[in-house]
């Protein structure tokens, strides 16, 4: 293997690791308020908006509906829009955000409805308000499982991100494509799954840790 | 303290509207320690949310220290809420945060700093025999010791009521004892008005002052615990008294007992002793005096928080003539005396 293409291979795992990070970031960013926002406004007695979260929880549902590589041909406008280009790694991060954003919300609402019905209660009966419950009670009791949420999220991201590359958004699915497909050449294929496989294991590995940590139950 | 007045919950189902709650009206005095007992079902849980509107009831009003709290703003009622602790069943302690941060949690929601809470605390961790476990993590502890932790967080905010949502039910017998014993030493020392809710009846027994049976949503009887224990009124106190105080006659034994008197049957009489009364040698002197002979078929003694009660089923042997001057006599010591029934022969 010539030192040109051992370059390229350390250059794609570089890009699949920013289109990973960059858009579980933004994911995290947007989807926990969304996530705590579909969780509370269906709760009667912390945030009751029944329609805002009927609407909320159709347009995560629809969003989830499309497969990612239509949805990443689908929004093709609004990548040029946001980020000048629709070809790739930096364009490849908003349809993978797109996709992550209702994903991981939807987790985080699952996270807060697995917490025991009580606490909603008893931080109310405090006296505490509703914005004083969501951080102080929700966020800090649902935190191991959100360190879980966003491990299954960059995971599938990872995956996610090698579909972008297959249309230009580089990383190492594109690698494995061009190469490994195109030219036939199974060392480079072989490489570059080894590589998901370490990136997949370490991220596991580091959520668990961490979940593990932060859980005093 | 609190007073409930004309308090309804409906909840509208699609045929007709079910009440949870129906005519609820009761005042609770200040420095009380008041029992809502009821069967499961009977809306005592309702109940006890409805006090700091957990629970907003769809008729009536709700009174605490002379403040109506049902037509108060959130912002309002929530400093309301500060002044009415909770605790659960379930202790509904955060499981990611330690003890001293569980029971500071309340005094953070009301912007205390940092000193100020630790000044508040170290008291009430005293109080409640937490100051060595304040840095352990809910898990760490027991269940009796997670209450304590639950009961800290209640007080914390220095409230005038104290709401305790079937408290002890999750707990064993031995711990049951010393929670409530913790509940009445706190009602003693800072005067705090306690009402509980339980299906309990140990519960009620040991540590109430009043108390209130609902059934279906309505409160059949109030009245202080000597009183519902030795002279409930209504069918269903009745029930529920005797079934805890343990004077019904095993059923092998009740299914003799008729209430026809006929020739040469024996009456079976319950001899209910309060106070005083309990510790005279009245029985002695019907037996002896009167010439009445008793057979005991069941006794029993109780303590009705401060009070003791004896409960005594027995059996008249032989000549029931003087039957009737025996009993004046001791109603006239003030004791309570009812014919159950009588049988043919001796039912031993």
């Amino acid at each position: 293997m010539s030192t040109n293409l051992l370059f390229e291979l350390f250059l794609s795992t570089g890009e699949t690791l920013y289109m990973v990070f960059a858009s579980g970031l933004l994911a995290m960013l947007l989807g926990l308020p969304l996530g705590v926002l579909l969780f509370s406004t269906r709760q009667t007695n912390l945030l009751p908006m029944p329609l805002l979260n009927k609407s909320l929880s159709l347009m995560v549902n629809m969003a989830r509906s499309i497969p990612f590589i239509i949805l990443m041909l689908a929004i093709i406008p609004i990548t040029r829009l946001l980020v000048g280009t629709s070809i790739g790694t930096s364009a490849a991060i908003v349809p993978l955000s797109l996709a992550a954003i209702p994903f991981f919300a939807r987790m985080i609402e699952n996270n807060l409805n697995q917490l025991p019905s009580g606490l909603i209660e008893t931080g109310l009966a405090m006296g505490g308000s509703t914005w004083q419950l969501i951080p102080a009670i929700l966020l800090t009791e649902a935190l191991p499982g959100m360190v879980g949420t966003l491990t299954t999220t960059l995971i599938t991201l990872i995956g996610y991100s090698a579909m972008a590359g297959a249309v230009g958004g580089g990383g190492l699915g594109d690698l494995a494509i061009r190469y490994g497909y195109q030219r036939f050449d199974a060392s480079i294929m072989i490489l570059t799954i080894m590589i998901l496989i370490v990136l997949v294991q370490g991220i596991q590995h580091l959520g668990d840790y961490w979940a593990k940590r932060l859980n005093h139950h | 303290m609190i007073e409930l007045i004309n308090i309804a919950k409906i909840y509208n189902s699609l045929v007709t509207p079910v009440y949870a709650l129906r005519d609820i009206n009761l005042t609770i005095r200040p420095g009380e320690i008041f029992g809502i007992v009821g069967q499961s079902g009977a809306g005592k849980s309702t109940l006890v949310r409805c006090i700091n509107l957990l629970e907003r009831p769809s008729l009536g009003q709700v009174w605490i220290a002379g403040q109506e709290i049902t037509s108060m703003k959130t912002a309002d009622l929530r400093l309301i809420r500060r002044q009415i602790g909770m605790i659960f069943q379930q202790f509904n302690l955060l499981a990611a945060k330690t003890v001293y941060e569980n029971i500071a949690l309340p005094l953070k929601f009301a912007h205390y700093s940092p000193s100020k809470i630790q000044t508040t605390l170290a008291p009430l961790l005293k109080l409640t025999g937490l100051t060595d476990k304040q840095h352990a993590y809910p898990a760490q502890l027991s269940g009796g010791q997670k209450q304590r932790v639950a009961i800290a967080r209640a007080l914390a905010s220095q409230p005038k009521v104290l709401l305790c949502d079937e408290a002890t039910s999750a707990l064993d017998p031995q711990t049951t004892q010393t929670i409530l014993q913790l509940l009445k030493d706190i009602n003693q020392r800072l005067g705090i008005t306690v009402v509980l809710i339980t299906h309990q009846v140990d519960v009620v027994k040991s540590i109430c002052d009043r108390v209130a049976l609902l059934d279906q949503g309505s409160i059949l009887e109030v009245a202080d615990v000597v009183s519902f224990f030795t002279a409930p009124k209504a069918d269903l106190t009745k029930k529920f008294v005797s079934l805890s105080l343990k004077h019904e006659l095993p059923l092998l034994l009740q299914k003799r007992l008729s209430t026809q008197k006929k020739q040469n049957s024996h009456a079976v009489l319950r001899i209910i002793f309060k106070g005083q009364a309990a510790t005279e040698p009245l029985i002695a002197h019907v037996m002896h005096e009167m010439g009445i002979h008793l057979n005991i078929l069941q006794a029993n003694i109780e303590c009705l928080k401060e009070t003791i009660l004896g409960i005594m089923v027995v059996e008249v042997i032989g000549d029931q003539t003087p039957l009737p001057q025996g009993i004046d006599y001791l109603t006239d010591k003030g004791l309570q005396v009812e014919i159950m029934g009588y049988v043919d022969e001796s039912i031993v």
